[in-house]
């Protein structure tokens, strides 16, 4: 039993955009695998919200007519992780989605409601940052476009103006383009478990395979909203591939991250994890990209 | 009698209703009209609850009634363990908890109670009730040796320095035997962590008034201790109750303890004997019910050149909690197996249960066996090593031999239990190969591999009551059904009885029915499961009472065969000649010859109790190979192999769940599970299953179970305790084998990361440039 105030039921986009006019003190409710839980915490206790869940038109991914990666807000991590598109393009947000929870909360569980929880810890949140998404948003004024890094405001406020929902998360081809990813979840057991940390590394090599044409990283849990390493990023662009740079690439990511100190891991613990996957996780998509180090 | 089923993997029998969803637990049986409780649970660690205002919970829509603290007209102190009672005042167990108290003594005491139409509305009172208690905060103390300085925050006023028990064994003259020369000294502190049941059902009851008594309905190991404790708590004839256990989803000594049965029954009277319902959430399961003891050691060894032991010392805190619980049962029992495990002829051990103002501890899978025994493998290994022994060959060398006899228990060691296991072990896993191959590895990535042992009581003789009762009963068509005292809470005890019973009367199992749900008023007398005593204590009844019954048949038999009983013998359901094996009717035709006589009709039934004054060893050993990844700070468990001697397997398959069962909690005690409290306001940190740990499916290689089966001969069936040893060895193997791949022996637990990467960093095995 959960104490709900009211439960308005979108038909469709159009009308969630009304019911958040009408309803401004709703929340908006998608798989839930969030929500209800906050609901039995107390921390959501007695409200109203719109549930968006019905609307199919918001499910699947497709490529659009501009190329980009067009994956519907309602789309779930299991269903991500088994897409063709995402396995040809960016098989590792299918990877990093497929480490959120366990099989049920991976079939219910969006990847709208990930990102607009606003958390660090979420699973899709460090690579779709490494991958500079673009969030879309439908409101009464028609469709915006934000991207993943000003969409993040602070811990667990996200930039949703209080008339739109999140109606798709974009990847443009540059983005993508002969691009290769990793994602490392740190977390203290191997399912069911939110990441202590968290490292989404990806790599454009240069056509010789020799340098490294762009590098991103992305964490979650290092900062109070997921963050991109760019000075580490900076640093290594253009560098050759060597196991020294590659150290001093990851040791680099320490300037832009700054983990908390909190029972749940230390700060010393987290930071020198940070590393560690900055390396491995770099390592990772150097040969997946077809690069050898030092070679 | 010939072992036709005992033996064999039969497949349990409520395995199939359990696929279906048919099997009833309690919340399954409670009509969906009953009011609802929810606890008010105390927001400080220890105080004085000076007022509580309920007006504004009241007026929340559904809410039926708030109880305080202060509702509570008579003071009746009560024990909660699920020991046997004892006539003899004293040897009963401390009688220290209250109903609801206005002296909270850890964050999350009971002083309160919701009655609500449902959930929602319970919930939004309790929410408001939380804000509404004026408490005088009082300093309060987590840490046991703390806990018994001078000057520290007294929980209870009979119990000074917070010691609420303590014993001594002393053998021989230790200060005499370290003066022999050349001997090896070596001292250890080994710490373990609290830890908590997470059994799949969350502790409920429900209790209703039916005439002039109570009847509750509660997910328990022990429907008749829960008779006598609400008896206690409510200051009643314990008569005046009814308990009725129906399917359990799983207990682990959790449910060993009477935890919120009086709290519901005494709602229900006052409320004129409404249906009231108590679920505990999660949350409050973790720190309202009961934990598992955390257990600081000091174990010192002066060994021999030839790795014999010369003397040793041992002494342990237990940390209790708030109440009393199980008392000092937990910490005695680690102190009383030390000597016996590596016997030594000087030994002086010492062992203190604590109070402290944490959440109770009680009984949990191993009884403060898998603290001990990490405690003890852990020193084991770390005086090998420094011996320059081989681990295995140093235990073998030093283990209880053959033909031990313990005095006290009368427990005797029959055969050479700990070697089989050992080899049998060692060739499983390939010991021998992996640990020359794992010898001094350099880099980030290692590998190791090691073994622990222990020894397990099987019952609780002679220091509490065994006893066990028995009722069988024929049907028309000559099927049975049989009640035992001793409940089916998972373990497979009501498939074990049935095999048994079977291969005992002499028919088809099929023709054999549990009536699982034990009820005070339907049921023999007894007092549950817990102790690993279940296979080894029913045993008894259900063998004299089968063999009751079986005489009775024969006796009957008799009339319409006209052979004399000295000749008869039932087999497969046929009663047969012996003489010539001649089959002369089946026991349906019997059973129905017998009722429907109209010369004697009888119906066939046989009851028996029977007390048990026996006890037994039971042992073995785990192997654990891990692979280490340094930089990352992280174990991976690569293989693991228990083998225990549990004497005659009655049946592999269920045998090896409860290995399997035993080795998943050890997994997690090892390397990921600790409860927290924070320690500026006493508040528990992770009381849920997302902070606190517990292992995964994820996180486990595929289980290996193995048996040495000497037939025990003390037991009715030859077989010994196994509920509970699985988890023993489990812990300290790990940690054995963390220390062979790096060289670092680690005295805690859990070896998770957060005490890794700090061992790690200490031993330079990592080395941050940028720590700050």
């Amino acid at each position: 039993m959960y104490d709900i105030k009211a439960l308005y039921e979108a038909e469709s986009v159009e009308h969630a955009v009304q019911l958040r006019q009408e309803h401004p003190e709703a929340q908006i409710l998608a798989g839930g695998s969030d929500v209800l839980v906050q609901i039995r915490e107390g921390r959501r206790a007695g409200c109203e919200f719109i549930s968006i869940y019905m609307l199919d038109e918001l499910r699947g991914i497709s490529i659009d007519e501009e190329e980009n990666i067009r994956i519907g807000s309602l789309t779930s991590f299991s269903h991500i992780t088994k897409d063709p598109i995402i396995q040809k393009y960016i098989n590792v947000l299918g990877e990093a989605v497929d480490m959120v929870g366990g099989p049920q909360i991976r079939a219910i569980g969006t990847i709208g409601g990930n990102t607009c929880n606003g958390v660090t810890s979420a699973d899709s949140a460090s690579t779709l940052m490494a991958w500079d998404a673009i969030i879309e948003l439908t409101g009464a004024n028609g469709v915006r476009r934000v991207p993943i890094q000003d969409f993040y405001i602070k811990a667990k406020v996200v930039d949703i103006k209080p008339d739109e929902i999140q109606t798709a998360i974009l990847i443009p081809k540059k983005s993508y383009e002969k691009c290769f990813g990793h994602y490392i979840k740190y977390s203290m057991r191997n399912a069911l478990d939110i990441a202590t940390t968290g490292c989404s590394v990806n790599v454009v090599l240069s056509d010789d395979k020799k340098s490294f044409e762009r590098v991103r990283v992305g964490y979650g849990v290092a900062s109070p909203i997921p963050v991109r390493a760019t000075t580490a990023e900076e640093f290594i662009k253009g560098k050759e591939i060597t196991e020294e740079n590659i150290k001093k690439f990851a040791e680099t990511v320490l300037q832009d991250i700054n983990p908390r100190d909190s029972w749940r891991a230390g700060r010393a613990l987290r930071r020198h994890i940070s590393v560690v996957m900055a390396e491995r996780a770099l390592k990772e998509c150097i040969e997946l990209a077809g690069g050898e180090i030092n070679g | 009698m010939s072992n036709k089923y005992i033996g064999q993997a039969v497949k349990r029998l409520d395995a199939r209703d359990k696929a279906m969803g048919r099997i009833r637990y309690t919340d399954d049986m409670c009509d969906k009209g009953a009011l609802v409780i929810r606890v008010l649970h105390s927001t400080v660690a220890n105080g004085i609850v000076k007022s509580i205002d309920t007006a504004e919970a009241e007026k929340v829509p559904g809410v039926v009634k708030v109880f305080t603290c202060f509702d509570l007209e008579e003071k009746h102190y009560y024990p909660t363990a699920g020991h046997p009672w004892s006539t003899d005042p004293a040897h009963q167990d401390i009688a220290d908890r209250l109903i609801m108290t206005d002296r909270p003594l850890f964050y999350g005491d009971d002083i309160g109670a919701v009655v609500a139409e449902n959930e929602v509305a319970a919930s939004q009172a309790l929410s408001i009730l939380e804000k509404a208690v004026v408490y005088e905060e009082l300093p309060f103390v987590l840490d046991a040796q703390e806990a018994m300085e001078e000057g520290a925050p007294l929980l209870h006023e009979k119990y000074p320095n917070n010691v609420l028990g303590h014993s001594e064994i002393h053998m021989g003259n230790v200060e005499e035997a370290i003066k022999e020369p050349g001997l090896t000294k070596v001292e250890g502190w080994y710490e373990t962590q609290p830890v908590q049941h997470c059994h799949i059902e969350n502790f409920i009851c429900y209790a209703y008034g039916e005439g002039d008594r109570t009847v509750i309905v509660s997910s328990t190991q022990i429907p008749h201790i829960v008779r006598r404790v609400v008896g206690q708590a409510t200051g009643m004839d314990w008569g005046k109750f009814r308990i009725i256990k129906p399917y359990v989803g799983g207990g682990f000594g959790n449910k060993q303890d009477v935890l919120y049965e009086p709290l519901t029954a005494w709602i229900s009277m006052q409320l004129g004997g409404r249906l009231v319902k108590l679920d505990v959430p999660r949350e409050e399961t973790f720190i309202c019910n009961r934990i598992r003891h955390a257990i600081k050691y000091h174990i010192t060894s002066w060994m021999r050149p030839d790795g014999s032991f010369a003397a040793r010392t041992f002494k342990a805190w237990c940390n209790n909690g708030a109440y009393s619980s199980h008392c000092h049962a937990i910490a005695a029992k680690g102190l009383n197996a030390f000597p016996q495990l590596y016997p030594c002829d000087n030994f002086d051990g010492e062992t203190w249960t604590i109070y402290t103002n944490r959440s109770v501890a009680g009984a949990m899978r191993g009884y403060g066996m898998p603290q001990a025994s990490y405690a003890f493998e852990c020193h084991t290994e770390d005086c090998a090593n420094a011996m320059g022994m081989d681990p295995m060959e140093f235990r073998r060398k030093n283990l209880m031999p053959v033909g031990y006899y313990h005095a006290f228990s009368k427990n005797e060691l029959y055969s050479d239990s700990f070697n089989q296991c050992f080899d049998k072990g060692a060739e499983i896993i390939g010991y021998y190969d992996k640990v020359e191959k794992y010898k001094n590895q350099t880099g980030d990535i290692r590998r190791g591999i090691a073994v622990s042992t222990y020894w397990y009581n099987t019952a609780v003789y002679p220091i509490a009551l065994e006893t066990s009762s028995c009722r069988i009963v024929m049907n028309q068509d000559g099927s049975v059904q049989f009640q035992l005292g001793e409940t089916e809470i998972g373990q497979g005890a009501d498939t074990v009885a049935a095999q048994m019973i079977a291969d005992t009367v002499g028919i088809p199992l099929n023709m054999v029915h549990p009536m699982s749900c034990q009820d005070t008023d339907i049921t023999p007398f007894g007092t549950g499961v817990y102790a690993s005593r279940g296979t080894y204590t029913l045993g008894f009844s259900i063998k004299q009472t089968s063999m009751l019954l079986k005489e009775k048949i024969l006796e009957a038999a008799h009339q319409f065969t006209r052979m004399p009983v000295f000749n008869l013998d039932i087999v497969d359901g046929m009663i047969i000649r012996k003489t010539d094996g001649r089959e002369l009717m089946t026991i349906g035709e019997l059973a129905l010859s017998k009722l429907y006589t109209t010369d004697g009709s009888q119906h066939l039934t046989a009851e028996s109790t029977y007390q048990i004054k026996s006890n037994a060893y039971s042992f073995g050993c785990c192997f654990a190979e891990v692979e280490v990844d340094i930089p990352m700070c992280r174990v991976r468990l690569l293989n693991i192999v228990n083998v225990h001697d549990c004497g005659q397997v009655i049946n592999p398959m269920l045998a090896e769940g409860q290995v399997h069962g035993g080795q998943s909690m050890g997994i997690g005690y090892a390397l990921s599970e600790k409860l927290m409290w924070d320690a500026k306001t006493g508040r528990p940190l992770n009381n849920n299953l997302l902070d606190y740990k517990m292992s995964s499916f994820m996180d486990h290689p595929r289980l290996n179970a193995a048996f040495v089966e000497n037939y025990e001969p003390t037991s009715a069936y030859g077989t010994k305790g196994l509920g509970e040893p699985p988890v023993c060895p489990v812990a300290p193997a790990i940690r054995n084998a963390i220390g062979q791949a790096t060289g670092l022996y680690i005295n805690e637990l859990p070896l998770s990361p957060h005490t890794l990467f700090r061992e790690f960093t200490d031993a330079g095995l990592i080395n941050d440039s940028f720590a700050e």
